[in-house]
């Protein structure tokens, strides 16, 4: 027993060796290939055959695979029979259905891929099937996404690099390659407007027009590989990832509650999907433009909480704007405005606490953190006067020492002239 | 008052026997031309440096060198001290024009001739304080530990390094290390406030003593009127008036300058940010910068910047020596060599500078 103890670190080195040697052996393998004089390239080139959207610089080419890593086939030879020979492990063009496996060969193995990206995912096909593309693709399906779609077959880049059609600023487009086809939507009953309704979004505008590629693209609400419409719950928890605050102060109300008994759809509700806009304190409120009035009416509570969150909204809302203001002047006239500013960094911060908390739908809280906007907001104000005020001070106390030195110039002036005249 | 006054006056001379300055006060006149104005210069260029050494002073109570604390107590300076931005901005101010008047007054007595014997030491002096007063311009434009001041000075001190042989431990020497750091700062800071008042003063009590001892200077058209047609008016009270009269305008334009265009602070300096767009020197080194810029990269078998330095430095040292130097006059010529020589070193300066800003 002690014996065998003493032989498993042996057995395990042996073990891991081989799996090493073997991985490693197959990678070398494949390499060696590879670095081989590469007759499918140069045939296909000759021949003008080469596949659509063909190009140098794909991922693929870059790690030094061929054709053959993804087709298979004996690349070393300039005989067609040989070299796209079944018993070479030629294996063509994949179907469309076949297309997830074809990639997932390399990319759903983590033995393969970590050579490449150590911390590579590679669940890409596992989620793909789970997705409404996947799905369908499943029950044959040939006109939903398969990896190509949104790849490319032959000029497939990495995510991050802005040639992508992946990547974040390309997003939108490749997803309205089919989702925006009127014709291809009307089949599944889908709407084709969502790129046109995204692009006039808060989320569209800064990704589109701003290129702020940490604006969220279709994929980030929707997943990449495992697409699929959010679910009447879930999609709080989409808008959620990145508004945390607004997600749990929402989930903590018995709003949340009431809009699940109604099937309503969570942030979507009040903000819209594909077209939401910019928020603002309007939304809230029992005015024209207010979301609150669609359901709560005069005389019951909700009606009364929207009305008064929106007082306090607007109080420190327009002081801040006053401050602004001021601030802009006193930046005009070249005072000291360093001080003011931190100030209302500070009201600024608590305005969109405020406006945040809007989502607990709670007077006292909301009230609360008003207040103390309000307070910092109105010192910035008085300071950003004082220092205007000083402005014209400064301005006075100059004319006046003018005045001075010139009430001096002129005596002296005189003085000098009466001592020439006594001197001459 | 007056009475008091005399008493004091009095209660003075019967201690120290005021006979010679009472006599100096009498005697001194100042001869009277229509180029008399250029005679304030001078003084006008030492009521700038008292402005200075008073402001200076000021800003000595709450300015802290340091690489953390320079650019933060000037901002304290300008912000919650009272009249602090008027102190600050007056000193900037008032540098500048320091600057310019000590100029005017160099190229007027330059042009009057008034340099020649027995006045020479009174020239090389007064050179050698235009050189102090450019070095007290170049140290305290790195004090505030703004940006711009950190990359101007990063490219002022560059141009010492070209000089061979000792051109780079001299650059060290004046940055306190290999690069412009809080070194600098701190070597900077001792320069303006200590070494250089201590030289300069020296310099200028000769200068002003000199002046003393042989009064103003008579221009050769003065001197060549009949005696009865010079005119002369007593020193004491008449010029002297004059002279407050100037100061009383000047320091009047210095506050309007001050108030109206007040000198920015700036971004804190970052040594490690790139350097901000818009980097030059102070308009008095512009024309210096600029021919250094506009030189060939090679001129014969020297480095043209290394070049530049040289003829700048012999240049200046030969403007120095001019009392020295013999230039006879040409009888047939209307405007005289030296003449020639001013205006040409002038219309260089002022082209240079104007190049400086515009390309």
């Amino acid at each position: 027993m002690r014996k065998s103890f003493f032989y498993l670190p042996i057995y395990a080195l042996a073990l891991f060796l081989t799996i090493g040697f073997y991985d490693g052996a197959e990678q070398k393998n494949k390499t060696a290939q590879n670095s081989k004089e590469d007759h499918c390239v140069s045939c296909h080139k000759e021949n003008d055959m080469m596949p659509k959207g063909f190009s140098e610089n794909d991922v693929h080419r870059h790690a030094e695979l061929s054709c053959s890593g993804c087709h298979g086939g004996d690349p070393s030879s300039d005989d067609e029979s040989i070299a796209m020979s079944p018993s070479k492990g030629y294996r063509g063009v994949p179907k469309k259905k076949d297309i997830p496996q074809f990639c997932g060969k390399c990319h759903s193995n983590i033995n393969i891929m970590r050579v490449y990206q150590p911390r590579i995912a590679t669940d890409q096909v596992s989620q793909f099937y789970t997705s409404m593309h996947g799905k369908k693709l499943l029950q044959g399906d040939v006109n939903v996404a398969d990896c190509t779609s949104c790849h490319t077959a032959h000029n497939i880049l990495p995510a991050k690099d802005p040639r992508s059609t992946v990547y974040a600023l390309n997003v939108p487009p490749t997803c309205n390659k089919c989702h925006g086809d009127k014709e291809l939507m009307k089949k599944y009953n889908l709407p084709s407007n969502q790129l046109e309704e995204y692009s006039k979004s808060v989320h569209g505008n800064e990704l589109l027009n701003k290129k702020d590629i940490g604006a969220p693209a279709c994929n980030d609400c929707h997943g990449n590989h495992g697409a699929m419409p959010p679910g009447l719950t879930s999609v709080s928890y989409v808008c959620g990832m990145c508004h945390i605050n607004n997600l749990q102060y929402f989930n903590a109300t018995k709003m949340a509650r009431a809009f699940e008994k109604q099937d309503f759809h969570g942030c979507e509700q009040c903000h819209g999907n594909h077209g939401v806009q910019k928020p603002s304190d309007n939304m809230v409120g029992v005015g024209k433009e207010s979301i609150c009035v669609d359901c709560h009416n005069e005389g019951d509570k909700g009606y009364a909480t929207a009305k008064s969150i929106k007082i306090s909204l607007d109080k420190l809302s327009d002081l801040y704007n006053l401050a602004e203001t001021k601030l802009n002047e006193v930046h005009q006239k070249g005072m000291n405005e360093v001080e003011i500013s931190f100030l209302l960094q500070d009201a600024k911060q608590d305005l969109i606490q405020s406006r945040t908390l809007v989502h607990t739908f709670d007077t006292v809280k909301v009230n609360s953190k008003t207040k103390d906007g309000v307070a910092i907001a109105s010192n910035a104000l008085a300071m950003a006067e004082k220092q205007i005020n000083d402005y014209y001070t400064r301005r006075n106390g100059f004319l006046a020492a003018t005045l001075a030195f010139l009430l001096l110039v002129v005596a002296l002036y005189f003085k000098i002239k009466d001592i020439g005249k006594k001197n001459s | 008052m007056k009475r008091i006054g005399n008493k004091i006056i009095d209660w003075i001379d019967e201690r120290y026997d005021l006979t010679p300055v009472r006599k100096l006060l009498k005697h001194k006149k100042v001869p009277s031309h229509k180029y008399s104005a250029w005679y304030y210069m001078g003084g006008v260029t030492l009521f700038l440096f008292l402005v200075q050494l008073f402001t200076g002073i000021l800003l000595l109570l709450y300015y802290r060198p340091g690489e953390e604390s320079a650019y933060e107590s000037v901002r304290f300076i300008v912000t919650e001290v009272k009249f602090g931005w008027l102190i600050r901005n007056v000193h900037s101010w008032s540098a500048n024009l320091l600057v310019f008047f000590a100029f005017l007054h160099m190229f007027s007595v330059f042009f009057s001739k008034a340099y020649k014997k027995p006045r020479e030491l009174t020239w090389v002096t007064g050179f050698i304080i235009l050189v102090f007063t450019l070095a007290f311009g170049f140290s305290g434009y790195l004090l505030p530990w703004n940006e711009l001041s950190f990359f101007a000075t990063k490219v002022g001190t560059d141009i010492v390094g070209v000089i061979p042989i000792i051109g780079e431990p001299l650059r060290n020497i004046l940055r306190g290390g290999e690069d412009v750091t809080g070194a600098t700062l701190s070597r900077f800071f001792g320069i303006h406030v200590a070494i250089l008042p201590a030289i300069f003063t020296m310099f200028l009590s000769l200068h002003l003593l000199f002046i003393q001892r042989q009064g103003m200077h008579d221009p050769e058209h003065f001197k060549n009127l009949p005696e009865e047609k010079k005119k002369y008016i007593p020193f004491f009270p008449d010029f002297a008036l004059k002279d407050f009269l100037l100061w009383l305008v000047v320091f009047n334009i210095l506050i309007f300058l001050a108030l109206y265009f007040p000198w920015e602070l700036g971004n804190k300096a970052d040594p490690f940010a790139s350097a901000p767009k818009g980097i030059r020197p102070e308009w008095y080194f512009m024309f210096m910068f600029q021919t250094l810029k506009l030189l060939p990269a090679h001129i014969l078998f020297i480095e043209g910047e290394l070049f530049g330095v040289l003829v700048f430095g012999v240049a200046g040292f030969i403007w120095m020596m001019i009392p020295y130097i013999k230039i006879k006059n040409k009888s047939d010529w209307k405007v005289q060599p030296l003449t020639v020589i001013g205006i040409v070193v002038v219309a260089f300066i002022v082209i240079m500078t104007i190049l400086g800003y515009i390309l």
